[in-house]
């Protein structure tokens, strides 16, 4: 007798075969399945497998969460210098421009107003893409501006955060920005505008320890890793296994972090619904 | 003070003390006085070239100093009728962060600071100065005690980070960090804030929010530890005296880069060779921040703060 059974179930034959050869194909990190471009895209970057929520730029945010043509950027241009003359494996100078002509954007976040089924916000988007969506001086600064904006259109304030943490090459100026931020949030606070704070995969460090954690509501992302040290900082700190689930959505939920998990594509609605209520 | 814990850096120093210590011993048989303020003069020679010229890694080096006198130390010896409070009524008493009204130079006063061990037993209790969430929690609840009574805040950061334990991402160590960042930025009492060792991160930053920020000479503050920065950004820990070099920690850099308000002196040699005279030069900053702060009508000190933190960050428009 064999000491292993093949399982029947597991192979099927009826499937057709997909076509991965044009290129447009992605794999689930989370289930390995095959999807196409088109479908991922038509299912707001959600596996339709697994419901693995792929991480998107500002651009795709804007573009599910917003009424269309609403968002008007603002500070569009502001671009970050090099303080401390940092150089690790490369210049920092050189890092912020091959980083720029890479992925057309200026700093980890855009920031602007917009409508949400017809009702006004400020907003502000990270980009993972730019240096890990790392908070320096520009993001910072955008961050504070934007609250500014909601202070004086009284809009209430949303920010959409996808980051590593504070950016390195910046040294404590970067950590300056948690201070900056979680000041002006204050400010906010005192106008009663509301601020929601959507946290999406991954929210971690000196993003997390500022804005991401204050807001009125903290709306996460299904599964999204939200954490002020990271899980591989945690295991080599402790030496010890991590539980499971550890710094997910849910074990935030479960432990009092977050006001509620929504999957990407309810997203928009509901913020409508939050925002319908406030205004009420 | 016996020097049992030394850096290399001031090896040959410590060497010709020793060396005097025993000639002091056989002085009695001989007449070597000349021989010994020859040898005093070289020392002191020897540890102005040495002091004016120390790397950012030696900095950093000698705000870890084990002998270096900590929050504890510094609240002792600057004030008198010290009475530590303990907890933050929700979870426990974090051993990292100490606090509690003290007199300074005849008024009242919150200190609160974190607090490293000695030895390794101490240390252990201490957590290294390494804070959990309950520890911020605790020293908000003591600003707000301090706000209720109307009496300023003192905050001495010392800390190599925020304690990356699973309890502490359980507990939302983030989330205690961010409160701090957002309370004390509106705390309506003045709030001088004091870095007397290491200020790493989130974790200093966390008490470190303030209308006066000081820095003592041989201190270092930044976003990252040098040995982090260098396993991240070099992807090995060989590089953290590269890595000290470029996060512009000391608090030159601090002063040049306007995110400290002043430098305090140290002794000659750094604190921990002199603890009276490390608390004797902090207490007459900290006293002379605190008159310039009080003076200042509240609505205008906190705008002030909320500006001071508001115009920091290079970039271009």
């Amino acid at each position: 007798m064999a000491w292993f059974k093949r399982s029947k179930e597991n192979i099927s034959t009826n499937e057709p075969k997909k076509d991965l050869s044009d290129g447009n194909w992605f794999k689930c990190p989370d289930c390995s399945e095959m999807i196409h471009k088109k479908t991922i895209e038509s299912n707001f970057y959600v596996c339709t497998h697994c419901g693995h929520h792929f991480r998107i730029g500002s651009e795709e945010y804007f573009k599910l969460l917003l009424d269309e043509n609403s968002f008007k950027e603002t500070d569009k241009k502001i671009r970050a210098v090099d303080p401390l003359d940092f150089e690790d494996t490369k210049p920092y100078k050189k890092r912020i421009e091959d980083t720029i002509n890479k992925t057309d954007l200026y700093d980890a976040i855009r920031t602007g107003t917009a409508k949400i089924n017809t009702i006004d916000v400020v907003i502000g988007c990270m980009d993972f893409a730019f240096i890990g969506g790392s908070m320096g001086s520009v993001v910072g600064e955008k961050i504070s501006r934007a609250i500014d904006k909601a202070i004086k259109t009284k809009y209430p304030l949303i920010l959409i955060s996808s980051s590593g943490g504070a950016r390195m090459m910046e040294g404590a100026i970067s950590l300056m920005q948690l201070a900056k931020t979680s000041s002006k949030l204050a400010k906010l606070n005192n106008e009663k505008i509301p601020y929601i704070s959507i946290l999406t995969n991954p929210t971690t460090g000196g993003s997390t320890a500022s804005f991401s954690m204050l807001g009125d509501l903290n709306i996460a992302e299904p599964k999204a890793l939200i954490a002020f040290a990271g899980p591989r900082v945690v295991k080599q700190a402790t030496g010890k296994d991590l539980p499971p689930g550890f710094q997910k959505s849910e074990f935030l939920l479960e432990h009092g972090f977050i006001d509620l998990i929504v999957n990407r594509k309810d997203m928009k609605d509901k913020l409508t619904q939050i925002l319908k209520l406030l205004q009420n | 003070m016996a020097v049992q814990n030394y850096l290399e850096i001031e090896k040959p120093i410590i060497t010709l003390e020793n060396k005097i210590k025993e000639m002091r011993k056989m002085s009695d048989q001989l007449d070597i006085s000349h021989e010994i303020s020859k040898l005093e003069e070289r020392i002191n020679e020897l540890r102005k070239e040495i002091f004016s010229n120390l790397t950012p890694w030696q900095i950093v080096q000698l705000a870890r100093h084990p002998e270096r006198p900590y929050s504890l130390d510094y609240i002792y010896l600057m004030t008198e009728n010290f009475v530590e409070l303990h907890g933050d009524r929700h979870f426990g008493d974090d051993k990292a962060i100490v606090g509690g009204f003290a007199n300074l130079d005849g008024r009242t006063v919150m200190f609160i600071g974190q607090q490293k061990g000695r030895d390794t037993k101490s240390n252990i209790y201490r957590n290294f100065g390494m804070p959990n969430p309950e520890g911020y929690r605790k020293a908000l609840r003591l600003m707000k005690l301090a706000e209720k009574f109307n009496k300023p805040v003192i905050t001495l950061v010392d800390t190599p980070g925020a304690f990356p334990g699973i309890e502490a991402e359980e507990r939302g160590q983030a989330e205690a960090i961010a409160k701090n960042l957002y309370e004390m930025s509106s705390l309506q009492v003045p709030i001088i804030v004091a870095i007397i060792g290491e200020g790493a991160s989130g974790g200093a930053l966390g008490i470190g929010v303030g209308d006066k920020i000081l820095m003592l000479k041989y201190c270092w503050y930044s976003v990252i530890s040098p040995e982090s920065c260098s396993s991240i950004l070099w992807r090995s820990w060989d590089f953290k005296e590269q890595a000290a070099e470029s996060l512009k920690l000391t608090a030159k850099d601090m002063l040049d880069l306007k995110i400290i308000d002043r430098i305090v002196e140290e002794p000659e040699g750094g604190a921990h060779r002199d603890h009276e005279e490390a608390a004797k030069l902090l207490k007459k900053a900290l006293i002379e921040e605190l008159d310039s702060v009080s003076k200042i009508k509240k609505d205008k000190f906190l705008d002030n703060r909320i500006k001071k933190f508001g115009e920091m960050g290079f970039f271009k428009d």
